[in-house]
């Protein structure tokens, strides 16, 4: 039982970093409609973005997550301006391909860069131990950060001025510039942050699991599920569904081998989108 | 559908890649086109799903690889001949994707588009978990399975025969979809589909449907391709990068043109090859063919075909 509880506390968890990845996916694509198909790349360039700064440079590993969200901002925005401002409006298609075209650039680069070999970032953390079972503490650091990171986000999209502009640009796009609000800018600044929570989720990550080059589809695939969980395009939402997933893998990965997760995850997905088209947490829309 | 000069010039075509190195016992000109064939009928019936539909299909290469094990399992275990278990595998890959179409497309755009990522690891870990498929390690074929079909020389000769006369199958099947009723309404769907809708089109069947057509005959070339290659493994069966080659392919070509798609892939393979054989460039195919593929999104959103059809009107009567 104790046991059952320790897996359940520890995908909680991880859970949180989960939710806080697919929340990056779900701001851009409540924004403005651009299902972000580089989401997993550029994960990945986060968790190499620790592998850099804390074994190459030997800094402390936890100074990676803000330089990790200062250059994914920055990267968002350049990304945004080059490859998405021009699809912006037309048919899903083009901007599932044109995402989808960035990803491949990335993890071309990245694998002409580390190869496809795995690598670990050792970080050590004392755990917490409790009737036997050890809570490790570099799962329990994410976690809250993640939860600082997402209750940072929420302040700002919802009590400042620039926050409220970008939610504007997302109800409306049309009478938010009327309004007087440079939606083009907001839409690059909604992209840059959304790009920006992806690497810093995959900093987190990669403190807590080994990662390769191509460990980013499966995150990604899992920050579909987490947003479709919680419903596209609502970040809120994207936290909890992050949690139900950690629950959800932690407790299977108890009853069977760790190859059929991808599979539960992928029937949940659709499961989730044939039943819940909207999120089983959205709020109910009038 | 006769009447027009296009199927002519397909079968033409495809008579002329068949004989040529047949007559000149050009082994390694054989291979070459046999490959640049397999592209073709991925990008072609891929086509039917981009180009008419609208609908991306990110795990288009799953039904080449499942058609390849179903084909390659009946030869290997139970003795079939080859072109019964090809075909087989082109009918069981279609009913399944049939049934699959019917539930995941009732969702719409770029749901779909998500749940078609998913499928391509989900069927993966599903056939590398699958021990009668040998797992992880896949199936070889042993040496007299080539018997049948008069020894392994001769059997390179059939199945190559056998591919370009799917390979000129899947150019006629594109061809008489696109001047169908069914046709039209796949097109009414990609433009607007809720118009569609509205104006008749049973557009969850329609969907389902064209999924199920766009699976049978890179069904049957993956039975052929990898009876040919004499093994098939998880990991070549459902490569992703292949999925998205061809989507490069269709979108380089020009998507909802008859024969955009395979001009595409033809490039696609000579570009491919010429950047192989590179030193620089081998490390960065990917790159590079990520890069062409945004610029083409970006810039010409027609492909080849479409702006060939802008620039010169009547090309538009004799290539559709």
């Amino acid at each position: 039982m104790i046991a059952i509880l320790a897996s359940v506390f520890d995908g909680v968890l991880v859970g949180a970093v989960y939710g806080l990845a697919a929340m990056g996916l779900t701001l851009i694509w409540g924004v403005m409609n651009v299902i972000n198909l580089a989401h997993g790349a550029i994960t990945v360039f986060g968790m190499f973005g620790l592998y850099f700064l804390a074994t190459e440079l030997g800094l402390p590993a936890y100074s990676a997550v803000p330089i990790a969200i200062v250059c994914g901002f920055v990267a968002g925005v350049a990304l945004y301006w080059i490859a998405v401002h021009r699809i912006i409006g037309r048919p899903e298609l083009m901007s599932l391909l044109a995402t989808f075209a960035v990803n491949m650039m990335l993890v071309g680069i990245g694998t002409a860069l580390w190869t496809t070999s795995p690598f670990n970032v050792p970080v050590s953390l004392p755990g917490v131990t409790w009737e036997g079972y050890t809570f490790t503490g570099t799962h329990m650091m994410a976690a809250v950060l993640a939860v600082v990171i997402a209750g940072l986000l929420y302040v700002f999209l919802h009590h400042t001025r620039v926050g409220k502009a970008v939610r504007a640009v997302a109800d409306n796009r049309g009478a938010a510039e009327l309004s007087g609000i440079p939606t083009a800018q907001m839409l690059a600044l909604a992209f840059g942050l959304g790009i920006a929570l992806a690497a810093v989720s995959g900093t987190l990550i990669a403190t807590m699991f080994p990662f390769t080059i191509l460990s980013g589809e499966a995150y990604q695939l899992k920050s579909f599920v987490v947003t479709v969980l919680g419903g596209l395009g609502n970040p809120a939402g994207a936290l909890i569904g992050g949690i139900a997933l950690g629950l959800i893998e932690g407790i299977a990965t108890r009853f069977m081998p760790l190859s059929w997760i991808p599979i539960i995850e992928f029937g949940l997905f659709v499961l989730c989108l044939l039943a819940f088209p909207r999120g089983i947490f959205a709020p109910a829309k009038a | 559908m006769w009447r027009r000069p296009l199927p002519w010039l397909i079968l033409l075509a495809a008579l002329g890649c068949a004989l040529i190195p047949y007559w000149t016992d050009d082994v390694q000109l054989r291979e070459g086109l046999l490959l640049a064939a397999v592209y073709v009928i991925l990008a072609s019936n891929l086509n039917l799903m981009i180009g008419y539909a609208g609908y991306i299909n990110f795990g288009n290469i799953i039904f080449f690889g499942l058609g390849g094990y179903i084909s390659v399992y009946l030869v290997s275990e139970w003795h079939w001949p080859l072109p019964a278990a090809a075909i087989l595998a082109g009918v069981a890959v279609s009913a399944v994707a049939l049934l699959f179409g019917l539930g995941i497309l009732r969702l719409r755009g770029a749901f779909f588009a998500l749940a078609t990522i998913g499928i391509n690891e989900a069927v993966r870990q599903l056939v590398t978990n699958f021990e009668p498929w040998g797992g992880a390690s896949g199936i070889y074929l042993a040496f007299d399975a080539y018997e049948p079909l008069g020894g392994p020389m001769q059997a390179l000769w059939i199945v190559y025969f056998l591919v370009i006369a799917v390979t000129a199958l899947s150019l006629l099947l594109s061809f008489a979809i696109k001047n169908s009723k069914f046709g039209l309404g796949l097109i009414a769907i990609g433009q607007n589909e809720n118009a569609a809708a509205t104006l008749g089109v049973p557009t969850p069947l329609y969907k389902a449907l064209v999924y199920s057509a766009s699976a049978v005959l890179p069904a049957i070339g993956g039975g052929l391709y990898f009876f040919k290659s004499g093994i098939i493994e998880p990991g070549g069966a459902f490569n992703l990068g292949t999925s998205i080659e061809a989507i490069v392919m269709v979108m380089l070509g020009g998507p909802g043109t008859v024969i955009g798609p395979a001009l595409g892939a033809a490039l696609y393979e000579e570009l491919r090859g010429a950047l192989l054989t590179s030193d620089i460039f081998s490390h960065f195919q990917l790159v590079i063919a990520g890069a062409l593929l945004l610029l083409i999104v970006l810039f010409i959103p027609g492909g080849l075909m479409g702006f060939i059809h802008r620039r010169v009107a009547w090309t538009r009567r004799w290539l559709e």
